[in-house]
């Protein structure tokens, strides 16, 4: 099961997101190191979740139409734009042939800061200080209910999440072996820790 | 000769000219004037009214507004040329404006809906075999990309960004006139009463405030709100009467 959480670091200005390092068919693990946060452009990541074929294919869509759009109007579209677009998309897909994919949109922007959008297949989207999908968020929520502060830096939040990660191996029967976490802020995205 | 290569709108001239968008730009040329201007902190639009009786009924909404239209909350035109035209072309921009909102939640940059009208536009020369637009349009706007904005159409499709630029009736020495007296850095309360006197002095007659409509864009920053002001006959004019008495002043003087 896709597991992945995402934090904004609101005084601080960045984005903290973590997902599962996963690639899963019926019982068997294919992939321990897949990178599920793909990138949009330098300042906003996906972390999608959900059906094998739709996730890639529904993210691939709406990074070719942010590019186009840049390319188009030599401007780049804000992450509230493109929360928007993508949750339109899954609209408009949704009474014909739906997406069956989660995401969570993680991105800076120059005038507003960081934001974390968080989408399900039914084109529901919020914006969220913490956001996450998968059995594995069930746990770690709650936690990061009780721990999430607006003025976290981006050391304590790294240690949330890995207490995040600590939750979900203890309690999760399937829990996933391996991890990835990134950060974004004015200077891009990077990774800052895999686990193990 | 050319005649033969008037009556299909989507094929060149031997000379490489397309005619019937031509002939639109000249139907534009007998029609009202529109003047607009880019300042620091606005754009001013004005215009010359062509339908002026004292039986118009002024309270109707359909003929309250000839030249004015309000396009989104924060984009503004000014129309010349064939009025039918122009409020199918006026609809289409606030449509686009709209689509635009509803997919991304977020105002329409002021250039990429000029763009998509003109692409309609650029449609009507190229297939289909009906006639092109009678219209040229100023557009003036404000996003948080480039700030306050001022672009023309016309019926081909081509559009341009502007300083200040004029259309309609007289635009020709509406144009040389904004040539020499417009200077870079003009505030909305030097720019409003110089679109007057240009527009007074590039036409014949001299300005009545039934003739004229008078339209601003501007921003409170502070608030975040834009604000598309049409001015009323009272507020019209002591404007329009600085710019009559220094008409007749340089009309004395030649």
């Amino acid at each position: 099961m896709d597991y992945y959480i995402g934090l904004v670091g609101k005084k601080n200005r960045f984005v903290m997101v973590c997902c599962d390092a996963q690639a899963v068919h019926s019982v068997i693990r294919i992939k321990s190191d897949e990178d599920k946060i793909v990138p949009i452009d330098s300042h906003k990541v996906f972390c999608i979740s959900g059906e094998a074929g739709d996730r890639v294919n529904f993210t691939e869509f709406v990074i070719a139409n942010t590019k186009l759009y840049a390319l188009r109007n030599e401007s780049t579209l804000s992450t509230k734009a493109v929360a928007n677009f993508t949750r339109g998309e899954l609209a408009t897909a949704l009474r014909s042939s739906p997406y069956h994919c989660n995401l969570l949109l993680a991105g800076y922007d120059e005038s507003t800061g960081p934001s974390l959008y968080w989408m399900d297949y039914l084109a529901t989207l919020n914006k969220v200080n913490v956001g996450g999908t998968g059995y594995g968020s069930y746990f770690v929520l709650s936690l990061f209910d009780k721990l999430w502060r607006p003025d976290l830096t981006e050391a304590e939040a790294l240690d949330l999440m890995l207490q995040g990660i600590d939750e979900v191996k203890r309690r999760l029967v399937v829990a996933p072996a391996s991890f990835i976490i990134k950060v974004i802020d004015k200077d891009g995205t990077r990774v800052v820790k895999t686990v193990p | 000769m050319s005649r033969r290569y008037d009556s299909r709108t989507t094929i060149f001239s031997p000379e490489g000219r397309l005619y019937q968008v031509e002939y639109a730009m000249e139907a534009i040329s007998n029609a009202g004037a529109a003047i607009g201007i880019l300042a620091t902190d606005g754009v001013v639009l004005i215009a010359e009214k062509k339908i002026t009786s004292k039986l118009l009924d002024t309270n109707a909404v359909g003929v309250r507004r000839e030249k004015m239209y309000k396009l989104d909350d924060h984009v503004a035109c000014a129309v010349a040329g064939m009025t039918a035209d122009a409020n199918i072309l006026i609809n289409n921009c606030r449509l686009s404006a709209q689509r635009y909102y509803f997919a991304y939640q977020e105002p329409i940059p002021v250039e990429q809906l000029v763009r998509s009208v003109c692409d309609t536009k650029q449609a009507y020369t190229q297939f289909g075999g009906q006639r092109p637009f009678g219209v040229s349009i100023l557009y003036a706007g404000w996003d948080e990309h480039h700030g306050f904005q001022l672009y023309q159409s016309d019926p081909s499709g081509n559009f341009g960004g502007w300083k200040a630029v004029a259309i309609g009736g007289s635009h020709q020495a509406a144009q040389n006139i904004l040539k020499t007296e417009f200077k870079e850095g003009l505030s909305m309360a030097e720019a409003i009463p110089l679109i007057v006197k240009v527009l007074a002095k590039s036409m014949d007659t001299s300005l009545t405030s039934d003739k004229v409509e008078l339209a601003t864009v501007t921003r409170d920053a502070e608030a975040g709100k834009m604000d598309f002001k049409i001015y009323e006959a009272a507020e019209l004019k002591p404007l329009l009467d600085v710019a009559n008495a220094a008409k007749e002043a340089d009309a004395a003087a030649c």
